[in-house]
């Protein structure tokens, strides 16, 4: 009995102590590496199958996959048609919009002798639109644009990517936002969907190419519907943010003025949420362009075909030509739906016709002078190939110049980093049993937010492992490590300086816009000219592209100090540095950890379209299921791709939350 | 006295997880500490009132009091736990959600605190807007429209967007918004709690303006209990979810019930709201008078006169009657009675 209770006291009093160690602050965030080291140390007794999972004993996750992929593939549904039938008859459907539209701006009609719209009125039509949202800047950034495509002969490419933007956005917007809709409405059918808008959001666009590749079959309609379904998920996360941002006053408005549900819907609510819905659109447009360039794969046919083309056959040159094209159609893209976004609606002056319309009198102008035009010179209607001029041989000749004489000092940074620091970082990776990570993310989880974070992340870890994909996962997350460090290096700074004065601010910001806007893929032209194929060429590439997020939520946090606090810094006698690193610094650290966040999120995207240029990791495996249109495999890598990256998410962005809410900054 | 247009009696409005069945456990009046106890937060507790016909009744309290809740309550923008809410003779807790619908439509409007207004239409639009709802024609809702936005002095503004004019001019669109359908019962939910003093001032004058031209029946919250002093007919003032005390401002600065209700009214300028019959006195025989002042006057009016007159000064009803008379003695003890 005596000896019971002194055990139970015993343990009772260990419980305890742990849990004050638990809490002692500079204690208590080691305590989470404890079982990690642990494990790590006792790694040569560990069992083979808590270091790698084995392969042949893997849970054949993709293997049910691809049962269920087979039973809508071929089977029939009351005997008559399979689901592929289904989805071919959809895609079909959404050929002829496709055929319009390109007809419209490139191909004209032939059967009915209707020649597609000439060019200077796209041209000037443009214009007109981007004078209207934000006057002449815009305008000339639009005309300028689509007079690039025409006189650089990108004509024709340019326009059919552009009609699958204008086809695929609409029907992404408009699914996105009554999918958001429902979910506002329906408690349950949102609880469902903030998880799986969650991993639609994180996984690489190449895991929605391959069931796309299967049940509608290479081809450029193929390539319409992934752009769709890819662009579906911000709209919808945006109607759902922005429905639920409208304020419970002007709800209140609308039911005392006696609103039924739907006029609250459509005359309160949407519009009320217009602004968050309308970044919403321009999400979807950017992420539209940005998956028609990779749908390329599947068979999208416009700029990403021909850029692939030419990238796979090392033609830099027009490669590059072809990127300008496609970074050109980002920035007027996104400036024209951002300026959209941004426009309120403006007092109409009263007078004629004429006054309280001027941009359609101009447009009707353009458009009938451009007729004219046309009729009178066939330059106006499209530019023949002789009229039009190419850079390339240039940039072939800038190419060359470089490999020749960068060569050598290049190839010496690329070895020396490969042999000094990439090989040893990947070798200590793959070292790392998987039991072990998962414990450390279970640990961190447990003591951010308890046993349900715990589970979460240590589950992200655990699928990862039994899919037996381990040691790709983890080349796949030393180069995103490696390649975060590097953004911290660069991106840090940059930040740091940019943050000094609003000029400087609104600089690098517009830098980091329009470098966002760029779909992924181009990154990777400039990188192959430098470093050819290969792990470096990957980390340049992802480095480049990741860094952005980092640099902009740097600005962000330290610019959002509270000036205040601030001035209270400077009365206290702080120099400069002090108040950088002893109050912006520390202030603006939960919003910089969301930035680093975002790094990763931006890394893992990029390093599978990285494959594309020969890496060994997960995206080289997605290439391969994408060759042979395996889905389940396909999905399987996409998850874990994408539950590297929530696991890290979770815990940020909760730890990121903790934090503000201490500060008081949330 | 007044018909009462709108009736409501012990309700009560308490947020967690299952408020109906912790209600019926508890026979219906749950005290405080079971409340509390059981994880449940009381936002309104057995509250009733009467609102009679073409009155001011103002809601005070401070914020967390439940006012706001009991006014949304009444108004059923949300579903009270127990109770019973009448509106000329209709019980609004069984009303089903499409006559409710027609009631708002025709019967009631509202003003909000931060205005509500749709920020993607024009003034006229948004005054317009409960008339749009109701699917009238865009000319009759446009000329309504246009005459009160003449009534709350905003015309040359109707093609402006709301982001383009001050908060007072907001709150006018807000009022005339309100307005538009003609309603019986008007809530106001601290309309000028978000503007500057100057403007609050003003929009005060202006809804007075409003209120002698419409006699409209108002429930009009606010936690400013100065405002509610110059607007109220009668006041309800409330803490922690229960109403501590009901009555006109005189009542509630002569009469405290509680001592919440005492604190609060201590700080008033009792002179400009105590009348002059509160410090009248029957005239002693013999008793000269020098003047006379009206018995419905404030004592602020009055001050300078009774305190110049050597002799008492005589106090007449509205017929000219005298009823007594006022001396400096009785002013002072008026003004002071709650310190002696």
């Amino acid at each position: 009995m005596a000896a019971e209770r002194t055990l139970g006291g015993s343990i009772a009093g260990s419980v305890a102590a742990t849990r004050r160690l638990w809490r002692t602050p500079g204690v208590g965030p080691l305590l989470v590496l404890v079982p990690f080291v642990a494990l790590l140390a006792l790694k040569p007794i560990l069992p083979e199958a808590g270091i790698v999972w084995p392969r042949d004993i893997a849970v054949p996750f993709i293997d049910w996959i691809n049962v269920v992929v087979d039973v809508f593939h071929k089977h029939e549904i009351f005997g008559v048609f399979t689901v592929k039938d289904v989805t071919r008859a959809i895609a079909f459907g959404i050929e002829w919009p496709l055929d319009i539209v390109h007809g419209l701006l490139a191909g004209g009609f032939r059967s009915i002798g209707i020649p597609a719209i000439p060019w200077v009125m796209i041209a000037g039509l443009a214009a007109v639109f981007g004078w209207w949202l934000k006057g002449w800047r815009l305008a000339l950034l639009a005309g300028g644009c689509i007079v690039y495509f025409a006189v650089f002969g990108k004509w024709s490419l340019s326009m059919t990517t552009l009609s699958v933007v204008l086809v695929a956005a609409p029907i992404a917007a408009a699914v996105g936002l009554a999918l958001g809709v429902v979910g506002a409405k329906s408690r349950p059918f949102e609880r469902a969907l903030w998880p799986l808008l969650n991993v639609m959001q994180s996984l690489p666009h190449f895991s929605y190419l391959i069931p796309v590749a299967l049940f509608i079959g290479v081809s450029h309609r193929a390539g319409a519907i992934a752009t769709i379904l890819f662009a579906i998920p911000p709209m919808t996360r945006l109607t759902l943010l922005g429905l639920k941002g409208v304020s419970e006053e002007v709800r209140e408005a609308g039911v005392m003025a006696g609103c039924t549900r739907w006029q609250m819907l459509f005359r309160v609510e949407i519009p009320a949420a217009r602004d968050s819905l309308m970044l919403g659109v321009n999400q979807v447009i950017m992420q539209c362009l940005a998956m028609v360039v990779i749908a390329s794969f599947v068979g999208a046919k416009g700029l990403g075909q021909d850029l692939l083309f030419r990238l796979q056959s090392l033609r830099l040159g027009q490669a590059l030509e072809n990127g300008v094209a496609v970074v050109l159609m980002a920035v007027m893209l996104d400036r024209l739906s951002r300026a959209l976004s941004e426009k309120q609606p403006e007092r109409r002056p009263d007078g004629p016709f004429w006054r309280v319309h001027p941009y359609l009198m101009v447009a009707a102008l353009i458009i009938v002078v451009s007729i004219v035009l046309s009729l009178l010179t066939p330059y106006a209607q499209t530019l023949p190939k002789n009229a039009t001029i190419t850079t390339a041989p240039f940039w072939d000749m800038v190419v060359e110049f470089i490999t020749f004489t960068l060569y050598d000092p290049l190839s010496v940074i690329r070895d020396g980093l490969l042999v000094h620091v990439l090989i040893p970082l990947r070798t200590g990776f793959q070292w790392m049993p998987w039991i072990a990570v998962a414990s450390l993310a279970g640990a961190i989880g447990w003591r951010l937010a308890g046993p349900r974070l715990a589970a979460t992340a240590a589950g992200f870890v655990c699928f990862i492992a039994l899919t037996g994909f381990w040691e790709r996962a983890s080349i796949t997350a030393y180069m995103v490590f490696f390649a975060l460090i590097l953004c911290l290096i660069f991106g840090l700074p940059l930040g740091i300086w940019a943050s000094k004065t609003a000029g400087r601010t609104r600089f690098v910001q517009l830098l980091c816009d329009t470098f966002q806007t760029f779909p992924s893929f181009i990154y990777l032209i400039p990188v192959i000219m430098l470093f050819q194929v290969g792990d470096v060429a990957a980390i340049t590439a992802i480095v480049i592209y990741a860094a952005i997020p980092i640099v902009r939520y740097t600005i962000f946090g330290l610019r959002g100090v509270p000036n205040e606090t601030i001035e209270a810094a400077i009365t206290a006698g702080c120099t400069p540095r002090q108040i950088l690193w002893k109050v912006r610094m520390p202030l603006a650290f939960p919003e910089i950890m969301l930035g680093v966040n975002q790094t990763i999120m931006f890394g893992l995207f990029m390093v599978i379209i990285a494959a594309f240029i020969g890496t060994k990791d997960l995206g080289q495996e997605i290439f391969r299921a994408l060759t042979f249109a395996d889905a389940g495999k396909g999905l399987v890598i996409g998850l874990c791709v994408a539950f590297i990256g929530l696991t890290v998410d979770r815990l940020v962005v909760e730890w990121s939350e903790q934090r503000r809410r201490q500060l008081g900054l949330a | 006295m007044a018909e009462p247009i709108l009736t409501c009696s012990s309700v009560w409005k308490l947020f967690g997880p299952k408020p109906r069945p912790f209600m019926d456990r508890h026979g219906g009046a749950p005290g405080l500490a079971a409340i509390l106890d059981e994880g449940y937060i009381p936002a309104v507790r057995d509250a009733s009132l009467d609102v009679n016909a073409g009155e001011i009744l103002v809601i005070m309290g401070l914020s967390g009091s439940g006012k706001s809740t009991l006014l949304r309550c009444l108004a059923r923008l949300i579903e009270p736990t127990a109770g019973a809410i009448v509106f000329e003779g209709q019980d609004l807790l069984k009303a089903t959600n499409r006559e409710l619908t027609q009631l708002r439509r025709h019967k009631m409007g509202m003003v909000f605190q931060h205005f509500a207004l749709l920020p993607h239409r024009t003034v006229l639009q948004n005054v317009a807007f409960p008339l749009e709802v109701q699917g009238i024609d865009r000319r009759t809702r446009e000329t309504r429209a246009r005459e009160m936005i003449e009534l709350v002095g905003l015309e040359g503004r109707e093609r402006y967007y709301p982001r383009e004019l001050s908060g007072g001019q907001q709150q006018r669109v807000g009022i005339a918004r309100s307005l538009a359908v003609g309603p019986e019962l008007w809530f106001l939910d601290e309309p000028f709690s978000a503007l500057d003093p100057l403007i609050r001032r003003e929009m005060q004058n202006e809804f007075l303006r409003l209120q002698n031209m419409l006699h409209k029946t108002i429930l009009f919250i606010t936690h400013d209990f100065d405002e509610a002093i110059r607007l109220a007919d009668r006041i309800i003032i409330m803490k922690d979810g229960i109403i501590e005390q009901a009555g006109t401002a005189t009542e509630l600065i002569e009469n405290p019930e509680t001592d919440y209700v005492r604190e609060f009214t201590k700080d008033v300028a009792r002179d400009r709201l105590l009348t002059v019959a509160t410090a009248v006195r029957p005239a002693a025989a013999g008793e000269t008078t020098q003047g006379e002042v009206e018995a419905d006057a404030t004592l602020a009016d009055v001050a300078p006169q009774v305190i110049e007159a050597e002799r008492p000064v005589a106090v007449v009803d509205e017929r000219g009657r005298m009823v007594g008379v006022v001396d400096r003695y009785g002013l002072v003890d008026a003004m002071y009675a709650d310190r002696s």
